[in-house]
């Protein structure tokens, strides 16, 4: 229970820092991916600024056995740079080239009373399905 | 069409760091990482393991809820969306499909995995940035914008 208000609060506060930044705005992303354009630095000032916090918390969860609310850490510890990884990043990556859209900012902007996230939210989903119904064969 | 107001890089910053903050909470409370793709997955079912499905529902569940508060009280975004549906759809598959086989986005390996260096999300991120900056050069020079 505890830890589902964590995740709720979380994740309230991450929809917060996404809208601040105006990450939830793709025009703003695609800024950033256009370097032959009008760049717009906006994105690497949110990158900087979120790894700070969190490279501070994953060297003090280093120290401590357990976090607060559970048992034991969930941290990846696979390091093998695969095809697989290699492969999911760019194809991710040219969709999100393409709309200017990634999974936190579109979920986040569902709110904000235009159409266009909704229709991104769910092929999204349609495309993680597709990538299970693949991987199962 | 209303073109793009410059932000403030300190508005930006300090948006990165409610972002880093909430990743922060989040792993030393409850042990996570704070990887959207993944919980976004995890809460409609589509991924069998990882964050427990009512915590990633909740988070889930709370980024619009974020962006709403913050957008009502501080600041009324205005948000441009120039894709049409067929180019929605399409990024939107290639989004789905591409995190789940590289195992994270933005938020788990362009966050969370290079606060820790982590070999596999340092990679990636390398990866998705330049495939992002390749597919927006190259619409720039086939559109001729």
């Amino acid at each position: 229970m505890r830890q589902t208000i964590i995740a709720l609060v979380t994740g309230t506060l991450f929809g917060a820092g996404l809208a601040l930044s105006d990450m939830i705005n793709p025009a703003r992303v695609i800024a950033f991916l256009d370097l032959f354009g009008n760049w717009d630095p906006a994105l690497a000032f949110v990158m900087g600024g979120a790894i700070i916090p969190m490279a501070v918390a994953y060297l003090i969860s280093r120290r401590l056995r357990a976090p607060i609310l559970h048992t034991q850490f969930h941290i990846p510890e696979n390091r093998i740079v695969d095809r697989q990884l290699i492969t999911g990043a760019a194809i991710f990556g040219a969709g999100w080239g393409l709309a200017g859209y990634c999974p936190g900012p579109a979920i986040a902007g569902l709110v904000f009373g235009n159409w266009q996230p909704v229709v991104f939210v769910a092929a999204m989903l349609a495309g993680m399905w597709l990538h299970r119904l693949t991987s199962d064969m | 069409m209303s073109t793009l107001a410059p932000l403030d890089p300190l508005t930006a910053l300090a948006g990165g760091l409610l972002i880093g903050l909430s990743a922060a909470v989040l792993l030393l409370f409850s042990g996570r990482i704070a990887g959207i793709s993944g919980m976004v997955a995890r809460a409609v079912g589509i991924a069998d393991s990882g964050t427990p499905r009512l915590q990633a529902l909740a988070f889930v569940v709370g980024l619009p809820i974020g962006a709403w508060l913050l957008s009502a009280s501080l600041r009324q975004p205005e948000v441009i969306v120039t894709s049409s549906i067929p180019i929605l759809v399409t990024a939107g598959v290639l989004v789905g499909f591409g995190t789940r086989m590289g195992n994270g986005c933005t938020s788990g390996h362009g966050v969370c995995g290079v606060s820790r260096l982590s070999p596999r999300s340092l990679a990636a991120t390398a990866t998705f940035m330049f495939a992002g900056f390749a597919i927006v050069a190259l619409a720039r020079f086939m559109v001729g914008g």
